[in-house]
């Protein structure tokens, strides 16, 4: 990295770049979120969600704690059905195969084979590195030694991690340092070639060099996947994803191109919290 | 603003509840020591007591009118075909109640029903489960006064501990894993069996052999359906040397058990055939105290190897 | 890569959506035989209950409640047979007592001692030694009571009977004071520091702490301690057994010998009774009110035991 993506951002001819993409591109969307609302027991956690992800870009999610963007995260893989009590009202739908991810008649796992999820602390599995990321492969089917190591290789390498784990696919993935723990479960998710590819605070747990790493890497990925990230850190929404929607107190304030929310916003609230008045 | 106690009245009291303290100190290490040193005396005296008798022969006779003649064979053979049983019946009914309760059952009265039963069964006296054996098995369903039947009573009574012991390794497994696996669209199953489990085997085999050394003293269960004492053979062996080389027989058969035994010699008014109850108390304890030292050793080693 | 919208779908490996299917029905039959191992549990109490109910009734066709209840002997297998439960009760309650006045002191200062005064390494050496002493297996305390506490306890009161019901109960509390130490200090340190530090900051010592405020905290815990307590000794058997002797009398006096309800199962075990015969059914009804008394108090400490765990 010659220039740093934060110097990249504030040069006024990566803004218009942006800004075109976002023209060029407006129309394809991966899937859209129509009046959803979802409720923890009684209390109801997310309300009238309105929300289109556009396809190959990065959508970020960004609100102070408690606005509901990691929930609205975890309607998409349905995580919450997890947990006894929840309900979902509304649709998120899919394109192109119009399937409502949260629709009572989708099957949750079925769900979770199309989308893939990065969490907040990287969790690998007590396997070998190689195993942690044929574990999905595995599940779907793929049984043959050869097309494993093809796919597993090709993963890493789409998660830029193959160079300093290739003479390592047999040791134990917890052996390895943070940040490259998280391109693990990165590639790990990659693997399966989700739709959409869900990343919870990714970076949260590690340290600035990493999370430059990984921020790098997301922009990469956005040709192969469409990206939804949840972050609390503002300015890593502005360095890495084409959208952003702020969220709070469970509801869609606003969502623009994230030049526009980043330099001027359309609404007071959105506003307030990009200054800083709270958080 | 005047002190509520004058200096001295202060220091006169501290030093009193000081001294209280270390009195207390003085009391519950003496009551501490003298309870462990009362039970390590007890002990050492069934050892010594027993001790003219321990040697090859004491384990490889029947027993016998004549106590310099008795041996432990036919009790230390039927004490280890009933652990087979237990064995074999508990683990995996107790570790699948285990799994269910643990990984698949909701919140709801259904599952708080049976977490009571399981916790209620642990607290039953261990006669009950003798007379229930009694009443089911050896009559309602036929299975005689046999090593089935004693494998069986002595399986359920120790399914709660392996419940139990099953249920904590399951728990042990970091949620964040299991997160992990359901992300990648895996069905409960799957997360179960392929990242919860292989972790559990050390817990789960701790609370089996915790289990099993707690059923090998078990006496009360397995006089009441009927175990003899004075067994002066062997139940057939499994291995038989022909086709289909397992015989089955033997969880028919009439059958002794260690405690059983001990508990025989110590009821006769002869010195020597109190001798043989303490020699084979000594070597009962023996290996219920290995028992429980090799669990705890799984434990300690399985924790050793993962680290999350 | 043209940005346009492309229909990539998920990876497919050898129908991975169709073996979906498979892979649900699958879990669906797995989930309905983890459900069936757990549901043992129930059907072992039901069996239990039931066994001992209607082996019971058969008994209580021929012995009237009151007499069970009322009458002062207990001989079903004489010819002059009288059905009285008390002095089995009786027996099993004094052995109970004496057992309660050893285990109950003392597990207590045990527990407040390792609780509170004790090092950690100390408290880390001691836990483990507990645990095994609840190990041993009761017929080896059965012979200790036998023959060397009873023999240690003549010299003491002269004329104390080769059977008693005063070894039986001293041994049967010594091997329950592990069980009721563990489970009180398992109590007394799930109360918070915070209350402790309140305290020690008024100028109290460790002790008055302890009786002030560690132990009214733990208060539910330590009395599920002895309640569970009261359960076991109430079952316990072999000690008995060895020790006490067989005779059923109406006694509450531990120097002499008698019957509990387990010992006389035991006994009548021993022997060889017809199915059908009366003396077979009476194991069954001394089991019922065995198991009504080892049940109340199990319940007891249960409930006890979950209010001490959600206290904190």
């Amino acid at each position: 990295m010659n220039t740093t993506l934060a110097e990249k951002a504030a040069t006024p001819t990566f803004s218009i770049a942006m800004a075109e993409r976002k023209v060029a591109n407006a129309s394809s969307a991966k899937a859209v979120a129509e009046k959803l609302d979802f409720w923890y027991g009684t209390n109801q956690a997310l309300k009238n969600i309105n929300l289109s992800i556009a396809e190959n870009h990065v959508t970020a999610l960004i609100g102070p704690s408690g606005c509901g963007k990691s929930t609205f995260l975890r309607c998409f893989n349905r995580m919450h059905d997890l947990q006894a009590d929840t309900k979902y009202s509304g649709s998120i739908m899919l394109h192109p195969e119009n399937i409502n991810l949260v629709g009572k008649e989708v099957d949750p796992i079925e769900v979770r084979m199309r989308i893939g999820m990065v969490f907040q602390k990287p969790n690998p599995f007590p396997k070998t590195v190689f195993e942690n990321v044929a574990y999905g492969l595995r599940l779907r089917g793929f049984n043959s030694r050869t097309e494993l190591a093809e796919r597993v290789e090709k993963a890493l390498r789409a998660a830029a991690i193959w160079d300093e784990v290739k003479d390592r696919l047999t040791d134990s993935a917890l052996a390895l340092s943070g940040g490259q723990m998280q391109r693990l479960c990165i590639a790990r998710a990659l693997a399966t070639e989700p739709e959409i590819l869900l990343f919870d605070e990714p970076t949260s747990a590690l340290d600035p060099i990493a999370t430059a790493k990984i921020e790098e890497l997301i922009t990469e990925l956005r040709q192969r996947v469409t990206i939804l990230i949840v972050t609390h850190n503002m300015q890593q929404a502005a360095r890495v994803s084409d959208f952003t929607a702020f969220m709070y107190l469970g509801e869609l304030v606003e969502v623009d191109a994230t030049s526009k929310i980043f330099t001027n916003p359309s609404r007071k609230a959105t506003e307030d919290y990009i200054t800083g008045r709270y958080g | 603003m005047a002190a509520v106690m004058t200096i001295e009245e202060l220091r006169r009291g501290l030093s009193w509840r000081k001294n209280l303290d270390k009195l207390f100190v003085i009391v519950g290490l003496l009551i501490l020591m003298s309870c462990l040193g009362l039970l390590a005396l007890l002990f050492l005296d069934l050892v010594r007591d027993g001790a003219s008798r321990f040697g090859w022969d004491f384990l490889t006779q029947f027993p016998s009118r004549k106590a310099e003649r008795a041996g432990i064979l036919s009790a230390f053979v039927g004490t280890w075909m009933i652990m087979l049983v237990t064995a074999v019946v508990s683990l995996p009914v107790g570790v699948a109640a285990g799994i269910y309760l643990e990984e698949y059952a909701p919140k709801n009265w259904f599952t708080g029903l049976i977490e009571i039963n399981v916790t209620n069964l642990a607290g039953v006296p261990s006669i009950v489960y003798g007379l229930l054996a009694l009443g089911l098995f050896v009559y309602q369903f036929g299975f005689g006064q046999s090593v089935l039947s004693a494998g069986l009573t002595l399986a359920l009574l120790i399914l709660p501990i392996i419940i139990v012991g099953t249920r904590e390794s399951l728990r042990a497994v970091p949620k964040a894993i299991r997160e992990a696996a359901y992300g990648l669209g895996a069905t409960r199953w799957e997360v179960t069996k392929d990242h919860v489990l292989p972790y559990s085997t050390g817990g789960i085999l701790t609370g089996l052999i915790l289990g099993l050394s707690r059923a090998i003293g078990e006496t009360a269960p397995i006089i009441t359906i009927g175990a003899l004492s004075f067994i002066a053979f062997l139940p057939g062996s499994p291995i038989t040397g022909e086709f289909p080389f397992l015989n089955w027989d033997w969880l028919w058969s009439e059958f002794t058990a260690m405690p059983i035994q001990i508990f025989n010699w110590v009821s006769r008014p002869d010195q020597a055939f109190q001798q043989n109850a303490a020699a084979a108390a000594a070597i009962l304890l023996g290996m219920t105290l290995a028992m429980n030292a090799i669990a705890i050793y799984i434990r300690y080693r399985f924790r050793k190897k993962i680290n999350w | 890569m043209s940005a346009t919208a492309t229909t990539r779908t998920a990876a497919v490996g050898k129908g991975a959506f169709s073996s979906l299917r498979y892979r649900k029905n699958r879990d669906r039959v797995i989930e309905l035989i983890l459900l069936a191992a757990a549901l043992v549990a129930v059907f072992t109490t039901l069996a239990i209950v039931f066994i001992l109910v209607y082996e019971s009734s058969a008994f209580f066709e021929h012995v009237s409640i009151k007499d069970f209840l009322t009458d002062t002997q207990w001989t079903p297998l004489f010819d002059d047979a009288h059905y009285g439960i008390m002095p089995l009760v009786s027996g099993t309650l004094t052995v109970t007592f004496v057992a309660l006045l050893v285990a109950i002191p003392l597990g207590t200062i045990i527990a407040i001692y390792l609780s509170e005064f004790a090092t950690h390494r100390l408290r880390e050496t001691v836990k483990p030694i507990l645990e095994l002493l609840g190990a041993v297996p009761t017929v080896v305390y059965g012979y200790f009571a036998l023959l060397i506490v009873t023999p240690f306890l003549q010299r003491l009161i002269p004329g104390l009977p080769g059977f008693n019901m005063l070894s039986a109960g001293l041994v049967i509390g010594l091997m329950i004071v592990p069980y009721v130490a563990s489970v009180s200090e398992d109590a007394m340190r799930a109360v918070p520091r915070y209350m402790r530090e309140g305290s020690y900051a008024m100028g109290a010592t460790k002790l008055q702490t302890a009786l002030r405020v560690v132990v009214p905290g733990a208060l539910s815990g330590i009395a599920a301690a002895y309640i569970l307590g009261i359960s076991r000794a109430i079952g316990e058997t072999m000690v008995v057994a060895i020790a006490a002797g067989m005779q059923p009398t109406l006694t509450f006096n531990p120097t002499e010998p008698a019957a509990t309800i387990t010992a006389y199962i035991v006994q009548v075990s021993l022997g060889d009774l017809p199915h059908d015969s009366i003396g077979y059914q009476s194991i069954f009804a001394a089991g019922l009110v065995l198991m009504i008394m080892t049940l109340v108090f199990n319940l007891i400490g249960f409930f006890l035991t979950r209010r001490f765990r959600e206290a904190y």
